[in-house]
């Protein structure tokens, strides 16, 4: 069997490598989407625009201030002279936050009242307004607190210890970097990408060019010829997998916790889902672009939105979640992320080996099938 | 007599309401050169890629080097080679390696791969271009390389598929000149074409019309069982209203205009010369020459098409 396996796999191997285009598109595609997901695509809420009026305009309220600037959170824009102002400042979007100090904030905070302040959001992004105000809140808390153990430090000479005293502490990625949590999911996208399309493009253009026919007619197998079609691209597969590792390594400082054995196993589990729903899409397709319009709306379109890479999936509505059970890139998601970032064993996700091996099983068995059957 | 190449009994396809072929027996003898003729979409392709393998047949028998078609369809596949209208190479491989890599697929190896190779390069007529890319070849020596890749396995039978489409006069003439090599090394070859010309290089016809075959045997019987009238070529002047005069005689069977001529299909050869000069004198148009001519495929052709057409059976009900 194997010596009809060797000439396909040696002239698939010669016709990728003298498509030029193709192979450089497959070799700097990850470093692409990997710098431009790395940069641009960050959920981290920075340097974010604030307006100050302080109407108190005393050491107190200066200082109050500076609290909120001396994290890298806020960036003083404008400091506000007249309430005019803030409508015009924030209907223009110059900044994002704007903060009111009332005349009395020094007189009461120091007389032991309750001092007001006003915090403006610009709520029209909703998840970035969600995270402004929280942490708007911690910083006024924090402050509080720290007001309220120096007047306990003056009036009674002992610190004061906090009923509940809350210091939250990361698992897995303790800066809150977006980029740790988004390039399992960007491996996950890529190899969809690439494998499968690219399968499907490789069969489908034997069956335009009628080379197909002229390999239908010969003794080779379906199976042979699947075979034979597959291997280069697992390779080529394999080493895009790696040098995303490799660029997200030596750009963002990025680090598998886990066994790389494991990571392996789970990699060309993915890929041998990935190339059998890449070989059913060319059973299905006559012409390339056909082929590449189904998948891209049958395998790349789901990894981006179904797989929890960009999106959770405990967000979804029910009947979406439902959606995302047949989506196998959720499943390698998983594993990854617990490979990679939690360094987990396959205790943790075996349930999500169990349901690819079956998808894996199912897709290649489906194009197998309909291959003998169609005789092309 | 030895058992036939390839053997066909009732053998039909159905497309859904379409009946490509339908109920189709014949035979092929070894060595033979055996032209399918027929218009696009009569039936040729469907039967030939029923014949190699390339798609089942909704009923009937065919056996092909002894082998059944639907039953050992890997043993049929061994013993032929296939080559369609499309010269189905790889473009973006080059002479050698398209050669290299349909030899390996028939498990050619070593040695021997090595002289298929250099045969078929040969055959091409591609000596010193085996480093060219296959897609910067002209269309002529695609279709002798594409015929010399389906041949490296030294096949006992082969099937062309349209061999000859899109290629100029000179390279068609060539291409025929290996057919004819080909079966007399022995191998039997099955082709398929729409050139009537061509047809005339077979040893043996079958035409094919709307799924049924029609005729079938060597060009010369074809002729002599289907013209039986003599055909007399007339050169002369005014030529259409020539035709429109003996269109109105009654002794005239048929007349047709080929190219500049009339050919006239007459009873008897000297009355109907006798009488084609009396009628064109009459209306003052002269004469330059008048021949009679050995029909060609194309007059059979024509003559049958009109005879099994629906129109022409509902006439001779």
């Amino acid at each position: 069997m194997f010596k009809r396996i060797k000439p396909i796999i040696k002239k698939e191997i010669r016709q990728i490598s003298r498509d030029r285009r193709t192979l450089g598109v497959l070799i700097f595609q990850p470093v692409f989407l990997l710098v431009m997901f790395g940069y641009a695509l960050n959920f981290d809420v920075r340097h974010i625009a604030i307006a100050v009026y302080d109407q108190d305009k005393t050491k107190v309220s200066r200082d109050f201030v500076n609290s909120f600037l001396h994290s890298e959170y806020f960036d003083l824009k404008y400091y506000l002279k007249g309430e005019k102002e803030i409508s015009e400042l924030l209907d223009e979007r110059k900044v994002w936050v704007v903060m009111v100090i009332p005349k009395d904030f020094s007189r009461k905070l120091l007389s032991g009242q309750e001092a007001k302040i006003q915090i403006l959001i610009d709520g029209s992004n909703a998840s970035q307004a969600t995270t402004v105000a929280a942490y708007t809140s911690g910083l006024v808390q924090s402050y509080s607190i720290k007001i309220l153990s120096e007047m306990f430090m003056r009036k009674r000479g002992m610190t004061l210890s906090l009923p509940v005293d809350f210091r939250p502490r990361v698992w897995y990625n303790p800066e809150l970097k977006s980029v740790k949590f988004l390039i399992p999911g960007l491996m996950a996208f890529i190899l969809t990408i690439s494998a499968v399309i690219s399968t499907s493009l490789s069969v489908v253009r034997e069956k335009e060019r009628g080379t197909m026919e002229q390999i239908m007619v010969s003794p080779v197998k379906p199976i042979e010829l699947i075979i034979g079609k597959t291997i280069p691209y697992v390779f080529i597969s394999l080493a895009t997998a790696y040098m995303i590792l490799l660029i997200s390594y030596l750009l963002f400082d990025f680090e598998v916790k886990g066994s790389q054995f494991l990571l392996f196993f789970v990699i060309l589990l993915y890929l041998f889902i990935a190339l059998g729903a890449g070989l059913f899409i060319s059973t299905v397709s006559n012409t390339q672009q056909v082929a590449f319009q189904l998948s891209t709306i049958f395998t790349m379109l789901p990894t981006f939105l179904l797989s929890g890479f960009v999106f959770p999936i405990r967000n979804m509505p029910f009947a979406i979640q439902l959606v995302t059970m047949i989506v196998p890139a959720r499943y390698f998601l998983v594993a990854l992320r617990s490979i990679i970032l939690k360094g987990m064993g396959i205790g943790a996700f075996w349930h999500q080996v169990i349901f690819m091996i079956v998808f894996g099983i199912s897709i290649n068995a489906l194009s197998w099938v309909r291959m003998r059957n169609k005789r092309l | 007599m030895s058992e036939p190449a390839i053997s066909v009994h009732n053998l039909t396809k159905r497309f859904g309401d379409f009946l490509a072929v339908n109920n189709v027996s014949f035979q092929v003898g070894k060595g033979e050169i055996f032209g399918f003729l027929g218009a696009n979409g009569a039936g040729k392709s469907t039967t030939i890629r029923m014949l190699c393998g390339l798609l089942s047949s909704t009923s009937g028998t065919a056996t092909v080097a002894g082998y059944e078609i639907n039953q050992q369809p890997e043993k049929v596949k061994e013993n032929i080679g296939y080559m369609s209208q499309k010269f189905s190479l790889y473009d973006d491989l080059t002479v050698r390696e398209n050669i290299r890599f349909f030899g390996g697929v028939y498990g050619l190896r070593g040695k021997e791969l090595k002289d298929r190779m250099e045969w078929a390069v040969e055959m091409a007529g591609l000596q010193g271009r085996e480093n060219s890319l296959t897609v910067e070849l002209a269309g002529g020596w695609k279709q002798r390389l594409a015929l010399g890749c389906a041949i490296l396995h030294n096949p006992k039978i082969v099937f062309l598929d349209e061999p000859t489409g899109g290629v100029d006069p000179v390279s068609r003439r060539n291409f025929w000149e290996l057919i004819n090599q080909l079966s007399e090394q022995g191998t039997t070859v099955f082709v398929t074409t729409h050139y009537l010309d061509e047809a005339e290089y077979a040893n043996r016809i079958m035409l094919i019309q709307a799924g049924e075959i029609i005729a079938g045997g060597s060009p010369k019987e074809l002729k002599e069982t289907h013209i039986k009238n003599p055909i007399l070529e007339v050169e002369c002047d005014q030529v259409v209203s020539a035709m429109e005069i003996l269109q109105q005689q009654d002794w005239v069977i048929e007349t047709t205009i080929f190219g500049t001529y009339l050919h006239t299909s007459v009873t008897n050869e000297d009355e109907g010369r006798k009488k084609i000069q009396k009628v064109l004198a009459e209306n003052n148009i002269s004469i330059k020459r008048m021949d009679r001519i050995v029909p060609s495929l194309e007059d059979v052709f024509i003559y049958l098409i009109d005879q099994g057409s629906p129109a022409a059976k509902e006439e001779s009900r």
